[in-house]
């Protein structure tokens, strides 16, 4: 049940006649085992509102908790061990360390939270053998091609067991098939191991792989997508009449009353 | 801490190349700055060496000779004043003089220090072999391991001494009765001769007739704690005397004070060069690595772990580096022949290897800030 909550948050950049708006009053849920999708055009918000559930950046207003913890409260020392802890991480790039190996990588995060042995360091290779990199364990970065990084990438962020897994962009740097390759198993094990997902992306044929679409516009949300047929429509992934993925957005209106899991407090501008 | 120290250590494994690059920098610096270090300390004892060793405290000048050693005329009878001085112990006369000596079997004449001093008072060598000088004005000398290095001597060999006054070269034949260590003067091996025998033998000829004059007296006192008492004594009850103890009377030899701060010049800015190259190798690295250090600090990683990283690859790569320079220049210096002035005593080359074990912190001091301002924000391409 518990994941991630975030209530009316805002982010204004600078201040005085140049201050940017660039989040406001957002509210948003997460739950565990639910895969989320934060979609919208550039500019729109996506990273500022990541770069906040991260608790990388402060909200100018509002709160963010993720297992049940406010971490807009924390100072920076406090967030920081929160990060490591309960948040596993899957940048666009400059994901891994260079002079670590894939398995090295994954097993960072244990040796982070103290949970280095022998069972944790079965779990990484177990986990990288899943991801398909069985023959690549002892490899460094640069040895593996980007789709394989990516993984080791989502290994990494899901081998300590962490409440929220976020990613930006996680398939910014791959080809079309790659792509959908990583984040169908990004998907997959974010449902089996309960996590609470969220990933931002550009590309909306990825969103046939959540259980959500949030849509953001002028740091706002502007539509939520819950419903099956309408995220695969939106993703190009359902033959639909109308065709492209925008016009599917336009038919998700009523996504409030239609989420069958959802009972996350929602503010007005995350209905639409 | 053991995050940093695992993580500091497989970069340095992992990039061996790139940092034994800098280590080897770090050991060339090393090489050198030990080298200058060496050298310093060889010219200097090379100078200072016979005053350094005197078995007397203080050293008496005439007045107003700068303690210049060759102005400086100190007489028999002023020697009888300073004796009656209450609280010194013994006074010799000691007087200085250059020559050459000849080699048996033919080779370049060799400088030498030609030194008078009294047999059995301060300003006599003690020996390591052979005897000290008889009370006598014969024809026996004690020679330092400048001489026995370059000419081979053992004692009651005799040897060949050439001094030349105006225009006529005159020869002395001399007995060697003992042995000495290294007690160079002004850069060159010495000979002690009684000084009654110098006095007939120097180059600018004694006073026939006058009373013995040297150059300086020595002094050994009573109580060797006393010196600046002492001093102040002697200066007052002597007429026409300065007093000086012995490291402001080596200071005062020519050139000494000069040479040795040119060379401590020279050294600090090898020193400061180290630390610009160590220095401005991390930087470039650190610049190179912002967006994956961002990423670990946004995964979790904290800025003391991150800092820590990078000064424990600084100390490792800069204590390589000075241990191979160290073990490389002991391994040279301790080849060469008594007669370079190459002298790696076991404090000045601890006193050097501790500053260089400091040009990685200090050249690293900003790499290791600028690792610390990275903002973990930088993992998502954004900056505040
Ligand atoms: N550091 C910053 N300082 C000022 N304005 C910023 C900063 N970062 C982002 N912005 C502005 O905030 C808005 C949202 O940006 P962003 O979160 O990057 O959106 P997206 O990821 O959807 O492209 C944009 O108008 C952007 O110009
Ligand atoms: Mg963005």
């Amino acid at each position: 049940m518990i994941g991630l909550e975030a209530i009316n948050v805002t982010k204004i950049y600078g201040a005085g006649a140049t201050a940017v708006t660039a989040v406001n009053a957002v509210s948003l849920g997460v739950r565990r085992g639910e895969f989320v999708a934060l979609v919208g055009p550039s500019g729109s918000g996506k990273t500022t509102m990541l770069a906040m559930l991260a608790g990388l950046l402060r909200p100018s207003a509002g709160q963010i908790f993720i297992a049940g913890q406010d971490i807009g409260r924390m100072s920076e020392t406090q967030r920081t061990r929160f990060r490591g802890r309960y948040i596993g991480f899957a940048f666009q790039s400059n994901n891994l360390v260079p002079y670590l190996t894939a398995l090295e990588n994954v097993e960072l995060l244990l040796r982070l939270n103290g949970k280095l042995d022998r069972k944790g360091r079965e779990r990484a290779r177990e986990l990288l053998v899943r991801l398909g990199l069985g023959e690549r364990l002892h490899n460094r970065p640069n040895q593996l091609s980007g789709g394989q990084q990516q993984r080791v990438a989502i290994a990494r962020a899901l081998i300590h067991e962490p409440e929220v897994v976020l990613a930006d962009e996680p398939t910014a740097s791959l080809d079309t098939e790659r792509a959908h390759q990583v984040v169908q198993t990004f998907a997959e094990l974010i449902h089996e191991q309960n996590r609470a997902g969220i990933m931002v992306t550009h590309d909306l044929r990825m969103c046939r792989y959540v259980d959500r679409v949030i849509q953001m516009v002028d740091g706002h949300v502007s539509r939520e997508i819950v419903e099956r047929n309408e995220i695969l429509r939106l993703a190009g992934a359902l033959d639909s009449p109308d065709g492209g993925s925008e016009v599917a957005l336009v038919h998700a209106e009523t996504i409030g009353e239609r989420r069958p899991r959802d009972d996350w407090r929602r503010s007005p501008a995350a209905v639409v | 801490m053991s995050m940093a120290f695992y993580l500091a250590f497989k970069e340095v494994w992992r990039n061996k190349g790139r940092f034994a690059l800098i280590a080897a920098v770090v050991a060339l610096i090393t090489v050198l700055v030990l080298f200058i270090a060496a050298l310093a300390e060889g010219l200097a004892s090379a100078n200072r060496e016979y005053i350094e060793k005197l078995n007397g405290e203080l050293l008496v000048f005439q007045a107003n000779t700068q303690l210049s050693t060759s102005a400086s005329r100190i007489g028999r009878s002023r020697v009888a004043e300073l004796r009656r001085v209450e609280g010194v112990e013994a006074v010799g006369q000691v007087g200085f003089s250059t020559a050459k000596l000849i080699p048996p079997d033919g080779g370049d004449e060799i400088n030498i220090a030609f030194i008078g001093v009294e047999p059995g008072m301060p300003g006599e060598p003690e020996v390591f072999a052979g005897q000290q000088l008889a009370r006598s004005r014969g024809n026996n000398v004690i020679v330092d391991e400048g001489v026995i290095a370059r000419l081979g001597v053992q004692v009651g060999d005799l040897i060949r001494l050439k001094v030349t006054r105006g225009t006529r070269e005159e020869f002395y034949d001399l007995t060697v009765v003992g042995l000495t260590d290294r007690r160079q003067y002004f850069f060159q091996p010495a000979v002690f001769a009684p000084i009654v025998t110098w006095d007939n033998i120097r180059a600018d000829g004694g006073q026939p007739g006058g009373e013995l004059v040297s150059n300086i007296a020595v002094i050994k006192l009573r109580n060797p704690d006393e010196i600046e008492r002492m001093k102040r004594r002697i200066e007052a009850e002597v007429k026409d005397v300065e007093v000086a103890d012995k490291k402001t009377a080596w200071e005062a030899l020519p050139g000494y004070t000069a040479q040795q701060s040119t060379l401590s010049t020279q050294q600090f800015f090898t020193f400061f060069i180290g630390v610009l190259v160590v220095g401005g190798f991390f930087q470039i690295q650190t610049l190179q690595k912002v967006a994956q250090i961002g990423m670990l600090k946004a995964i979790g990683l904290s800025n003391w772990t991150v800092g820590l990283t990078a000064f424990a690859q600084i100390i490792i790569v800069n204590a390589l580096g000075v241990a191979v320079g160290a073990a490389g220049t002991l391994a040279l210096t301790a080849n060469f022949p008594v007669t370079v002035p190459i002298v790696l005593t076991g404090a000045t080359a601890l006193a050097a290897v501790l500053a260089l074990l400091a040009i990685g912190p200090l050249g690293g001091v900003v790499s290791v800030v600028a690792l610390l301002r990275i903002e973990p924000l930088r993992a998502l391409g954004m900056a505040q």
